[in-house]
């Protein structure tokens, strides 16, 4: 078996009383994209704030290369090589772009290795360098998006946690930033899904998961999740 | 080549250092209580105006740093000015203690929390606590401040002390704004959460940032015995943390110049209505409420950041 980089075991999480994930097992191997599927409220956003520490593990655990995470608070999950997107962007708008970048470079002080990071992000959003100087919040939609995912590569993760990054976005601007994802998953950054997009979603992802009502219902390969009749039914529209 | 900012700022201390030449006596310590309160929206700012916490119980730490200072000196004759960062010292930890376990809370309800703790600081000075404070008659005797072997004493020398004291604080804030501390304050006041998830320690920040405002008052409250010899609970009500809070808000909050403004506003526009007798707080609460209208975001709001565009990548600042 191969060694995993994330490994969820047995994950449960109430808000409140209300318990939203019943035992959930999930894992990431060391470069893969991986995918949550599920409809609204099946706790698939829970999923990936419990990971970064921003929402507490009620019981189970989660293990990053062996340190366990539910342990650590959300500034101390970036510091072990976890970086999320989260969900509607939440960029700084009253900050430049340059500055919501430096921002996710916040727990690194070498900066000439913050420079070379941020570079290399303007390579992968090259509209980033051009409006560099610009607002955040006078970007558009998908520019936006850009920003929140190079934000969270400025820390120089080794896993990427994406929350619905093609929410709101014309379907021409979710398959650039798509291919993005797959342009750094290349460089060997480990990448978790979670959308609603289940078919771009898939057609990126080597393997996935569906969650619904809190639990895992299904766990694939992408290829075969795709042709999988139930999920075709259920989150590709019928007819794949 | 000397640049036009160099120049303002020459010629503004010029004028601040020439000007009690100027003035009777009175205005001087108008100027005097615009200096004390400047510097005390300087510090509220850091946590009001930078990291976004609303806190309208700064008079509390004020007092603590005007009391420490008031006891030391009338019990074991310390001289006043060395009791400065002993002052300081009381009021974070004073602070560091109510605010640890209230920090989570969010705007509105910090802010009730800290109404809550003025009141309690300024009941327990009335009562007398631990038999040091004097009860509502509070303590008198606080020697004048000896800087060089000179006794300070006319409001004339007191400007001095309140000048250099006001110069070095905000030197020493501007380092601030622009450090890596100043920047995580900024970036938890606008989203906490992408700042937790930024790998920032939003709770250790958000504590750091009020421990410093608090400092900076209780060394303020100092100064202020200093100057009154005698200082007594209702210097530290309520209102007085209205005032403060109303000096970030009104100048800009975030803005050093636009809080300094705010003290001058505040504090300077009810003497010039003087004449007015009774009607002077009526014009100053409509000035006021014209400026909520008309400027929300304060006189001289903080203007963002400027940046040089480069010419090439290779000119590209970093940082900053």
């Amino acid at each position: 078996m191969i060694d995993m980089l994330l490994e969820i075991v047995d994950l449960h999480v109430s808000y409140g009383n209300i318990e939203v994930l019943h035992g959930i097992n999930l894992k990431v191997a060391q470069g893969e994209i991986v995918t949550i599927l599920g409809a609204n409220g099946a706790g698939k956003s829970t999923t990936l704030l419990t990971i970064s520490g921003l929402v507490r593990a009620a019981k189970g655990a989660i293990y990053f290369d062996k340190t366990p995470l539910h342990k650590l608070h959300a500034h101390k999950v970036v510091k072990e090589g976890i970086a999320q997107v989260p969900e509607g962007r939440r960029v700084f708008g009253t900050l430049t772009v340059q500055e919501n970048l430096n921002l996710g470079a916040f727990v690194s002080r070498d900066s000439a290795r913050v420079k070379r990071t941020r570079e290399w992000i303007h390579q992968l959003f090259p509209i980033l360098a051009e409006r560099r100087h610009q607002l955040a919040g006078t970007l558009s939609g998908g520019e936006q998006q850009m920003l929140a995912i190079g934000r969270a590569l400025m820390s120089e993760p080794r896993i990427l946690l994406l929350d619905e990054p093609s929410l709101g976005l014309a379907p021409l601007l979710v398959k650039t930033i798509f291919q993005t994802l797959r342009q750094i998953n290349e460089t060997g950054v480990t990448v978790l899904l979670v959308e609603q997009n289940a078919r771009a979603a898939l057609k990126l992802a080597n393997r996935g998961y569906v969650l619904e009502l809190g639990k895992i219902v299904l766990e694939d390969e992408a290829k075969a999740l795709i042709s999988n009749p139930e999920v075709q039914q259920a989150y590709l529209g019928g007819i794949a | 080549m000397i640049q036009p900012k160099t120049i303002a700022l020459i010629i503004t201390t010029g004028i601040l250092v020439s000007l009690p030449h100027f003035l009777n006596p009175y205005w001087v310590d108008v100027l005097n209580n615009i200096g004390i309160y400047a510097i005390l929206g300087l510090s509220l700012n850091i946590i009001v105006g930078h990291t976004g916490l609303f806190n309208l119980g700064h008079a509390s730490f004020y007092a603590v740093g005007a009391y420490t200072a008031a006891i030391l000196n009338t019990k074991y004759q310390i001289p006043i000015l060395w009791l400065i960062p002993v002052c300081g010292l009381s009021a974070g930890l004073f602070a560091m203690i109510i605010a640890r376990p209230i920090i989570h809370l969010r705007g509105d309800y910090l802010c009730i929390v800290t109404i809550g703790v003025n009141e309690i600081v300024r009941i327990a000075l009335i009562n007398n606590v631990f038999g040091l404070t004097g009860g509502s008659n509070g303590i008198f005797g606080i020697d004048r401040p000896n800087v060089f072997g000179m006794t300070i004493r006319t409001p004339m020398e007191f400007y001095y002390l309140i000048l250099v004291f006001g110069a070095v604080t905000i030197f020493l804030f501007r380092q601030l704004e622009y450090s890596r501390f100043g920047r995580a304050l900024n970036y938890l006041r606008e989203d906490e959460t992408a700042a937790e998830g930024s790998g920032i320690n939003t709770a250790h920040y958000k504590l750091a940032a009020f421990v410093v405002g608090a400092v900076w008052a209780g060394m303020v409250g100092n100064i202020y015995a200093a100057k009154m010899t005698i200082i007594s609970p209702e210097s530290f009500a309520f209102w007085e943390s209205v005032i403060i809070f109303a000096i970030v808000i009104l100048g800009g909050s975030g803005s050093i110049p636009g809080v300094i403004l705010g003290a001058v506003l505040i504090v300077g526009l009810p003497e010039l209505f003087r004449d007015l007798a009774s009607a002077r707080m009526f014009f100053f609460g409509a000035a006021m409420v014209a400026m909520m209208i008309f400027r929300t975001q304060g006189i001289l709001p903080p203007r963002p950041r400027q940046y040089a565009l480069p010419q090439n990548h290779a000119s590209e600042e970093g940082g900053k």
